[in-house]
Formats: C-alpha cells, sequence, structure tokens
C-alpha cells in the first residue's frame, strides 16, 4: 500500500506507516549531510524551522539557472554516518521524517518511536529519477559554509518515492532481513559439513 | 607534448559514456532479476525505479548516480606507445569531465578534507596501463561508488571464525560472509569481483579488474566457473534483496581470479560493486580517434 505524506508532516500521517510500506513524498524538504548533522548536534541554530519537517540524507548536484537553481542529480546517501546525531535532532528540532539510504541504528529507532518520527528509504543510485521529483529549488543555506554538497538545500517534491525504513514504533525493517539471511548463510554452511565431511 | 590528437576527446566520451549509459549486459541482467521478483513487491519496484533511472540517465546524459565514484582506467597498449602521452590525455579527460558535470568533485584531501576542484589528486585517476600483445590501445574504464567500495572485505585464510581453510570451501565462506555483512548498503543487487591469491594490494586490484569481464562469462577454470555458478545461486537464499528490502535479487554475479601466493599467504580478496556497474571502453588507432566501441 502507498501511503501519501505531505508538509508539514505530523504524527497523524506518519503513526499509521508500517515498516515496509512503500510513501510518496509532496512539499518541502531540506538536504543534510554530515556537517549539517555535526552542526545541529552540537547546538546550532537553524534558520529554516525543522519542527515537523523533513531532513534527506542527499548531497545534490546543483546547476545554477537563471536567478535559481536545478537540481541534475539528487540521489540518497549513506544514512548510517549521520548515527551519532540523529536521535538529539529528533528529539530537539522536531524533525518528523528523514530520507537517506543503508538503513540507521538502535539510537535512531529509540527516537522515532519517542518522536512518532519515521525514516524513510529512497533507491541508492536513482540520482535522475529522485531529481525529476524535486519541482523547485527555494533556496540554500550554509552553501558557503559546508559547500554544495554538504548545504541545506531547500526543496520542493512531489511524487517523491521513497520506502518505511523504521516506522514510529520504531520498528526496522534491515533487522528482520538481516536475521533471516543470517539463518539462510547458516543453512547454507551447515548443508556443505554434511556433504562434504559426512 | 602538444595534444593535437584526438586522445583528449576519446578519453572524454569515454568518460561521459561510463557516467551516463549503463551496459547493455547490466541493464539486461537487471531486467531479469526485475522479472524473478513478485509482481507488487518492494523488489519489483526498486528493480522499476533503479530501470527508470538507467534510461532517464541515457536520455539526459547525466550521471546514473550523484556518485560519479573512483575513476579507474585499464589500458592495454601495443608496443612503442607513448603511456606518458596517454596518462596526460586522460588527466585532462578527467578534468574537463568534471567542470561538465560528468563526473562530481569527487577527490577529497585526506589531512585537510578539502575537496580538488578537478579530480586530479594523489592516486586519483587510478590508471593502470600496460604492455600487451595487442594492435591497437584497448582503454577500459570503471567508475566504482563509494558506498560500494566501503562493502568490500579481504580475508587471510585460515580464519577460525568463519571455518575457512585454503581451499575453495574456504572461498566460498568467505564470499558468502562479504555479501551477507553488506547486505543492501553497497546499492545491491551488486557485482562480487574476487581475487584467491596474490599479496594484499595485487589481489584487491585483480578483484575489481574481474568488473571488466561481462556478466554472462565464465570463468575459463572450471572449478572457479562451478564456484562462480554455485555461489551466485545460494545468493538468492539469502532474501537480502535490491537496497536490502528483501527479494530474491541480491547478486548481479560473482567474478572470481586468482593471482600466485607464497607459501604463508592465503587472502581471499572481494570487492563489490553496486548495481550502478558504470564501464564502457574502446579501441583506437594511433592518433586517438575511436577504432570500435566496446562493452567489455
Ligand atoms: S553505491 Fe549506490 S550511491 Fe554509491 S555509487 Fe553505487 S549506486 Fe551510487
Amino acid at each position: 500500500m502507498i501511503h501519501r505524506l505531505t508538509y508539514p508532516f505530523t504524527r497523524e500521517q506518519t503513526e499509521p506507516l508500517q515498516a515496509g510500506d512503500g510513501v510518496r513524498v509532496f512539499g518541502l524538504i531540506y538536504t543534510g549531510r554530515d556537517r549539517l548533522h555535526k552542526y545541529l548536534f552540537e547546538g546550532g541554530a537553524c534558520p529554516v524551522p525543522l519542527a515537523d519537517g523533513g531532513l534527506y540524507h542527499c548531497g545534490p548536484v546543483m546547476i545554477r539557472e537563471g536567478a535559481g537553481w536545478r537540481a541534475v542529480a539528487a540521489g540518497p546517501t549513506t544514512s548510517i554516518r549521520e548515527e551519532p546525531f540523529m536521535a538529539r535532532i529528533l528529539r530537539e528540532h522536531g524533525v518528523r521524517v528523514v530520507i537517506g539510504k543503508g538503513g540507521m541504528g538502535t539510537a535512531t529507532a529509540k527516537a522515532c518511536a519517542e518522536t512518532g518520527s519515521v525514516y524513510l528509504e529512497a533507491v541508492g543510485g536513482a540520482a535522475q529519477v529522485l531529481a525529476s521529483c524535486i519541482v523547485r529549488v527555494r533556496g540554500v543555506r550554509f552553501e558557503s559554509e559546508f559547500g554544495s554538497a554538504e548545504a541545506l538545500w531547500e526543496l520542493e517534491v512531489a511524487d517523491f518515492p521513497a520506502l518505511v525504513s523504521i516506522d514510529a514504533r520504531g520498528v526496522n525493517l534491515h533487522h528482520r532481513i538481516e536475521h533471516a539471511s543470517q539463518r539462510a548463510l547458516a543453512r547454507l554452511l551447515a548443508n556443505e559439513k554434511k556433504d562434504g565431511r559426512g | 607534448m602538444k595534444q593535437t590528437d584526438a586522445w583528449g576527446a576519446s578519453f572524454l566520451e569515454l568518460i561521459r559514456r561510463a557516467s551516463t549509459d549503463l551496459p547493455v549486459d547490466v541493464e539486461r541482467r537487471l531486467r531479469a532479476m526485475r522479472r524473478a521478483e513478485d509482481p507488487e513487491s518492494r523488489a519489483r519496484w526498486v528493480f522499476d525505479t533503479i530501470l527508470e533511472n538507467t534510461a532517464l540517465a541515457r536520455a539526459k546524459s547525466l550521471p546514473l548516480c550523484q556518485d560519479t565514484g573512483t575513476p579507474l582506467f585499464f589500458l592495454r597498449t601495443p608496443r612503442g606507445t607513448d603511456h606518458l602521452h596517454l596518462e596526460k590525455a586522460i588527466c585532462s579527460a578527467v578534468a574537463r569531465a568534471t567542470r561538465k558535470g560528468w563526473l562530481r568533485q569527487n577527490a577529497i584531501d585526506s589531512i585537510t578534507g578539502r575537496a580538488y576542484a578537478d579530480n586530479l589528486a594523489p592516486g586519483l585517476p587510478s590508471i593502470h596501463i600496460e604492455q600487451a600483445p595487442v594492435r591497437q590501445v584497448e582503454a577500459r574504464l570503471v567508475l566504482k561508488g563509494g558506498g560500494s567500495e566501503n562493502m568490500g572485505m579481504q580475508y587471510s585464510l585460515p580464519d577460525d571464525a568463519l571455518d575457512a581453510g585454503r581451499d575453495l570451501e574456504g572461498v566460498r565462506r568467505c564470499i558468502l560472509d562479504a555479501l551477507v555483512r553488506a547486505q543492501g548498503r553497497g546499492c545491491a543487487p551488486g557485482l562480487l569481483g574476487v581475487c584467491i591469491g596474490g599479496d594484499r594490494s595485487a589481489g584487491l586490484l585483480e578483484a575489481k579488474r574481474q568488473f571488466l569481464r561481462s556478466l554472462s562469462d565464465r570463468s575459463p577454470d572450471p572449478a572457479l566457473a562451478r564456484l562462480e555458478a554455485r555461489v551466485s545461486r545460494e545468493a538468492v537464499e539469502l532474501g537480502i534483496g535490491p537496497m536490502g528490502f528483501g527479494g530474491r535479487g541480491t547478486l548481479m554475479g560473482v567474478k572470481i581470479g586468482s593471482l600466485a601466493r607464497l607459501p604463508a599467504s592465503f587472502f581471499v580478496s572481494v570487492s563489490y560493486m553496486c548495481w550502478s556497474c558504470r564501464r564502457q571502453g574502446f579501441s583506437a588507432r594511433p592518433d586517438g580517434t575511436i577504432a570500435r566501441w566496446f562493452q567489455p
């Protein structure tokens, strides 16, 4: 089942979601990578309101177009690098939707459960599909301080496809799959022992 | 040396193709893997997105992925070819491709953290040139993304934790271990390049050279061919699926090569390539004009 998430991302929208569900995101989201997360974690003031907001782990490739910008490639980057910072940012800034790739850890899952937030994953490597969902680049913050890839880009997206990786109860989709794969591996290796030595 | 020849333009086009145009054998494999997933499944959705992305990148001549990776150039040249001249042409093409947006500013100074403007930096691009019994220069480029590179492993056998000895069964255990550790994080479905033997540096380079092989070929060594087929089959049972969201499509393939080793060492080097397996190649005339494009 595909859910719609529209900014501002209220608890009413995130709470029904379950790990593994498909979603389409509409409205305003902000990009942020290592520099922004560290800055917010250390108590830096945010120039945009993050409450009920979305934070996209992405270092887009932007080109100037007239007075504005256009995203030419905007896929997700690995989220686990932000694991040390994420829980505090969810609790203190009220970010409700985080988007990235590769999965996040138990501290983030715990904070999701406390704050009714969700962690979504976009398809890694799908830079063109995801750039085409960016309907407008509203502006950019911290560009001179952090550089273009690490800056906070204000993006308006429509029909942005993602999957619920950690839901608002803290259930983590990858845990189940990872454990199942470890059991499958143990079976594959056990069979071999029987064949080889029995 | 004067740049009056076509080498610079040929290498620039090689980079453009590699960054924007997924090889046909890779796309064909992804389509087949899509069909193997249940309709309406998460895995099917990931493959649909991947294939849509591939078509968009090709049509717009824009990078498949914003991480344009480490450029790995592999060249085979006839005797008497000026290698320094070719290296210069490659470097100028890399700088131009960066300005044109086919490569992202992707080289970071490891001490200061600053980005190099043109991707020309110590160790980058990575160029491997060798003389070979060929009539024309053959140039191949692999773009290897950072997220996938982080999933690589090197094992030293015997390995007690894996119960892996110095034989092909031990190698199999290493490959499956690397795959389960990676889950979907290197942007699965991946392609594994493996080298048995060599020293540590030669082993990992040889593992990466396996990415030059066509997805549909088999190792000429029957024992390695059997192991490749077996691990590919077993990967399906792991259920990791594309992006680690669950499913059958965990692995596009596994390619295994080998190098001699010292009696004391037995390394198994595993390199993980993401689904965005970007590689292209050409052969060129002495003036650098393209004689033929090939998908390695
Ligand atoms: S690992 Fe993923 S994000 Fe990195 S280059 Fe490959 S497809 Fe792109």
